[in-house]
């Protein structure tokens, strides 16, 4: 009684069962690929793609990927040995610590932003807040640069619920990455709850309302893109590629080596995502603002990254998209050498890790090192975040000195940095 | 016989009953006798500076050889008040009223009673409380983030002059909950400290609408802050404390700064970056620095708070076109040689004695808020009358005008304090919800944004749109399509409802043809269809 209520009510569910009863028949070969496109290619021949591990609030390279146990500045964290010789991590991180020879480790990040809304605008844009211009994200830019063929997805997806999500900035609100609060449980309003024939008779409707509206409106209605936004969520809702959000089909085990939090699942969607030709994805941890009772918060965090970074690396790998796929992982800022009273650590730009891989770039480069006196206000070998992203466009064949024209005017280079040369694998 | 009519008299009456009352809400009566209010343009002051706005508009229009768009009709210009100022579409209820005020000012006069109606002092409390706490749970408790809300509230329902307001917001002391203005700092207190930075960057984005919190670590690249100003106005907060018995500022205590450079510590001593004439001999620190802000000679504040009004009447800054381009908080530095309209309504509101009210109705009045967005120039003419306000601009409604528009057009009453507190609950929770997966934009809710692929979804096939149309005896469209005499007058209602007009006669024929197709059964079920076709129309979803 209660299917076919459902089923009276949102007939849309109607396609939805039947792919999930054929699934779970074991006929899912039947049903078309999700796009023949995306799916088919492999490898370096691949586009290229970004993951982004987003650790909001600012995460402790002194708990992660910068460790200096038995030091005043070190607490309680202790480091473990790495698959790059000489290379220890923090000992939360043991997947990760096997893996890691396939990427590489910045520990000199180093930003002049020490408030998290600023740091994040800078770190998420490679610009510093600027009054006259709101920057895009490193996402939204290489969407526009790279747009994608035969998606019905958004091209930029954001998977978790960060506070300040990656954003168009001045590329127009359709380069704001699509968000998705809680990954892998669903996604939301994309069934019409009206049956076909209704549907469009609606839009026949919509249609002409959309057109009086336009009249005399000229540019101010075109820049609305209120029928362009309806038109591709139009086409979104009725794609079989849909079924990247969903990680039901995924077999218990692969669900289970990502661990069963947002964060886990949010990785395998991005996974998924990517392998249906997703140009980027971001994926949020929050929770990383410990002010207080560090060591304990920071664990916590890093408890739900490690497995779920280390199973994103392995199926990347093994399904082939490493090559065609960057995956980095970083935060607004670090955490301060000193520990403050509360057992906390404060905001610090000053010498921040991140670590970044595939997508054809080198492996197991470690750049910069920190002060384990934490006395000294620069790091060795500083890296501007700038920098950073100047080789991560590189590498995705955007030439990061390519002006684009702001609404205003003003041409602005996509990123004011130069290519990291010993990430480069030309170098 | 005889039995029979004692058998169903009584259901018949009942009946009768139960349809008069149902039609009478949806269609309710209006008398001539109920319209309120007095024409405020009476007022010589007012209508003196409606006057001086609109002659500066016009002798700019004239300089830049633009065309201005024609007078957009009232009922378009009443909705834009009521989105402006209670943040929702009026309701049926409303509507009706207004079409039944046949007085020559009855623009203004409605202007008059949305100010004093509870709901424009509950609707632009939460805009204020956003430029001076902005919108993070944490570490702000959301408990004193709405004491400090409702306290707004309770000032602009008086009609308190704004300069007083900010002064008692920067300069107040005690308890968070006996003294609701102190949490302006309270926002600002981290692990039991109070971050004067984070205090000072907020008072010059809100009061003084410049921001110089990038001079917090370096001086201001584009603008005259230096880094040593901006530590002298932190040091302003440099006393303020929190403890048991509530915010305070001892004497004795110091204010002491951390050198980037050589990393010692050095004391910083109170100081304003310029007319330092305007500064109190007596009183706190922090009540110097506030009577300083607000001083009538101090056109930062005046021009700001015009230009933060500006903005919630039009969805869009005045900054944000010419000759600024920058956004709300970040006007430049008041230039007597190039005086523009914001200076103008800024000088009028220190006259006035800060009264935001008459701010308020002095933009509401002015020409550019009551201009069509229809223009018959060619592209790049309506370019650049949309940036001299020579036509009104098309703005993207923010959530909570877009939910609580949903809402009012599913009801036919207006829903109000006196509505039932279901319905007021039910609009909170449903607020809530919808704001989120729609993309609120927080403190930045004025940064003017094109649609999104989630917000289309959400308002094809989002729950709340589904449930606040579906035909149930709690909706509009059951009650409107049941009670109706014909189709014609159902489509009429609707529009009403949702889009604050009639159907053109194309669209009458249109959905009367589309309707004509299903015979005359299933009204309800049309109407439904009807409101999912105005709620996803972008005459609905944008400012217009």
């Amino acid at each position: 009684m209660n299917f076919l209520h459902q089923q009276l009510q949102y007939p849309g569910f109607r396609r939805r069962d039947w792919l999930k009863w054929h699934t779970v028949a074991g006929l899912s070969f039947l049903l078309p690929s999700l796009s023949a496109r995306a799916a088919e290619q492999r490898g370096s021949e691949r586009a290229r793609s970004l993951i982004c591990l987003w650790m909001n609030g600012g995460p402790s390279q002194l708990e992660m990927w910068d460790p200096h146990p038995g030091t005043e500045i070190g607490g309680p964290t202790t480091a473990i040995k790495t698959s790059i010789p000489e290379i220890e991590i923090g000992s939360g991180l043991p997947l990760m610590a096997e893996r890691i020879h396939r990427l590489n480790l910045i520990r000199s990040l180093v930003s002049k932003e020490g408030d998290h809304e600023r740091g994040t605008y800078f770190v998420k844009t490679g610009y510093r807040p600027d009054p006259t211009v709101v920057h895009p994200s490193l996402g939204s830019v290489i969407t526009y640069q790279k747009p994608t063929e035969g998606l019905d997805l958004p091209p930029f997806v954001s998977l978790g619920d960060g506070q300040w999500p990656a954003r168009g900035g001045y590329l127009g609100a359709q380069y704001d990455a699509f968000r998705v609060f809680d990954p892998g449980r669903g996604i939301h309003n994309m069934q019409s709850r009206v049956g076909e024939k209704r549907q469009e008779q609606r839009l026949e409707g919509l249609d002409l309302l959309t057109k009086t509206f336009r009249q005399g409106r000229g540019i101010q209605a075109e820049k609305s893109l209120h029928k362009q936004t309806i038109d591709n969520a139009l086409k979104m809702m009725s794609s079989d590629q849909l079924k990247a959000f969903e990680i039901e089909a995924e077999p218990e085990s692969t669900r289970d080596r990502y661990g069963d939090t947002q964060f886990g699942r949010g990785c395998l969607v991005a996974r998924r995502l990517i392998e249906t030709g997703v140009r980027a994805v971001e994926v949020t941890l929050s929770g990383f603002d410990t002010h207080a009772n560090n060591f304990e918060g920071q664990a916590e965090r890093i408890k739900d990254l490690d497995p779920a970074f280390a199973a994103l690396m392995d199926d990347l790998i093994e399904r082939d998209l490493f090559e065609s796929t960057i995956v980095l992982c970083i935060g607004e800022f670090g955490r301060t050498p000193r520990i403050n009273p509360l057992d906390g650590r404060d905001h610090w730009p000053n010498g921040f890790s991140c670590v970044l891989g595939g997508g054809g770039l080198v492996e197991s480069t470690v750049i910069g090192e920190t002060d384990p006196t934490g006395k000294a206000t620069e790091p060795v070998n500083p890296v501007k975040v700038q920098d950073l992203y100047a080789t991560i466009l590189t590498q995705l064949q955007i030439d990061p000195a390519h002006e684009m024209m702001t609404p205003i005017g003003r041409p602005l280079a996509i990123c004011d940095g130069a290519p990291l040369e010993l990430l480069l694998k030309s170098s | 016989m005889r039995n029979a009519i004692k058998t169903y008299a009584p259901a018949v009456v009942v009946c009768c009953i139960l349809f008069w009352i149902v039609w009478s809400t949806a269609f309710p009566p209006v008398a001539q006798d109920e319209l309120l209010g007095e024409s405020p343009l009476q007022d010589s002051t007012l209508s003196a500076a409606v006057q001086k706005v609109d002659a500066w508009f016009a002798a700019d229009w004239e300089a830049r050889q633009l065309p201005a768009a024609e007078k957009a009709d009232d009922l378009t210009i009443l909705r834009r008040m009521s989105l402006a100022l209670h943040g929702t579409i009026p309701s049926i209820e409303e509507l009706r009223q207004f079409e039944a005020d046949t007085r020559p000012d009855r623009l203004a006069i409605w202007c008059g009673m949305m100010l004093e109606d509870p709901r424009f002092a509950n609707y632009v409390s939460e805009r204020l409380t956003r430029a001076f706490v902005g919108t993070q749970g944490e570490p702000f408790l959301v408990f004193r983030r709405d004491r400090f809300r409702n306290w707004i509230a309770e000032q602009l329902q008086a009609n308190r002059p704004y300069d007083e307001v900010v002064r008692e917001i920067i300069s107040s002391t005690g308890l968070w909950t006996g003294e609701p203005a102190t949490n302006f700092v309270t926002h600002a207190v981290q692990d039991g400290n109070v971050d004067a930075n984070k205090l000072a960057g907020k008072t010059v984005r809100a009061v003084l609408g410049q921001r110089i919190d990038c001079a917090q670590c370096h001086d201001h690249p584009f603008a005259e802050w230096k880094q040593n100003q901006f530590e002298g106005l932190a040091a302003y907060f440099g006393k303020c404390r929190l403890t048991a018995f509530g915010i305070d500022d001892p004497a004795g205590r110091k204010y002491e700064v951390e050198d980037r450079q050589t990393l010692e510590k050095r004391v910083v001593e109170p100081n304003v970056p310029f007319d330092a004439q305007w500064l109190p001999d007596t009183g706190s620190q922090r009540s110097q620095l506030a009577v300083w802000c607000t001083h009538p000679e101090n056109l930062r504040f005046a021009r700001a708070t015009a230009n933060r009004v500006w903005a919630i009447m039009f969805g869009k800054a005045y900054s944000e076109a010419e000759p600024y381009y920058t956004r709300v908080d970040d006007l430049p530095d008041p230039d007597p040689d190039a005086q523009t309209a914001l200076d103008l309504l800024a000088e009028q509101f220190i006259a006035s004695g800060f009264n935001l009210r008459q701010l308020f109705q002095t933009i509401a009045a002015s020409r550019p808020f009551q201009m069509a967005s229809v223009s018959t120039a060619e592209d790049d003419i309506l370019k650049k009358q949309v940036e001299a306000w020579a036509v009104f601009p098309l703005v993207r409604l923010r959530p909570e005008q877009i939910v609580g528009s949903m809402l009012q057009a599913s009801s036919i009453k207006t829903i109000d304090q006196r509505s039932h507190l279901l319905t007021r609950t039910l609009k909170l929770i449903n607020e809530n919800d919808f704001m989120k997966e729609y993309g609120d934009l927080g403190a930045d809710e004025f940064e003017s944004r094109a649609s999104t692929i989630p917000q289309a979804l959400l308002r094809m096939n989002g729950k709340l749109a589904d449930e606040t149309i579906k035909p149930n005896p709690f909706n509009a469209t059951p009650r409107i399509a049941m009670t109706a005499r014909n189709r014609e007058m159902v489509i009429d209602t609707a529009y009403l409802a949702c889009l604050s007009r009639y159907p053109t006669d194309d669209e009458h024929h249109f959905f009367l043809n589309q309707w004509a197709e299903g015979g005359k059964k299933g009204t309800p079920q049309k109407t439904h269809d009807l409101y999912w076709v105005l709620f996803n129309s972008p005459e609905f979803s944008w400012n217009h």
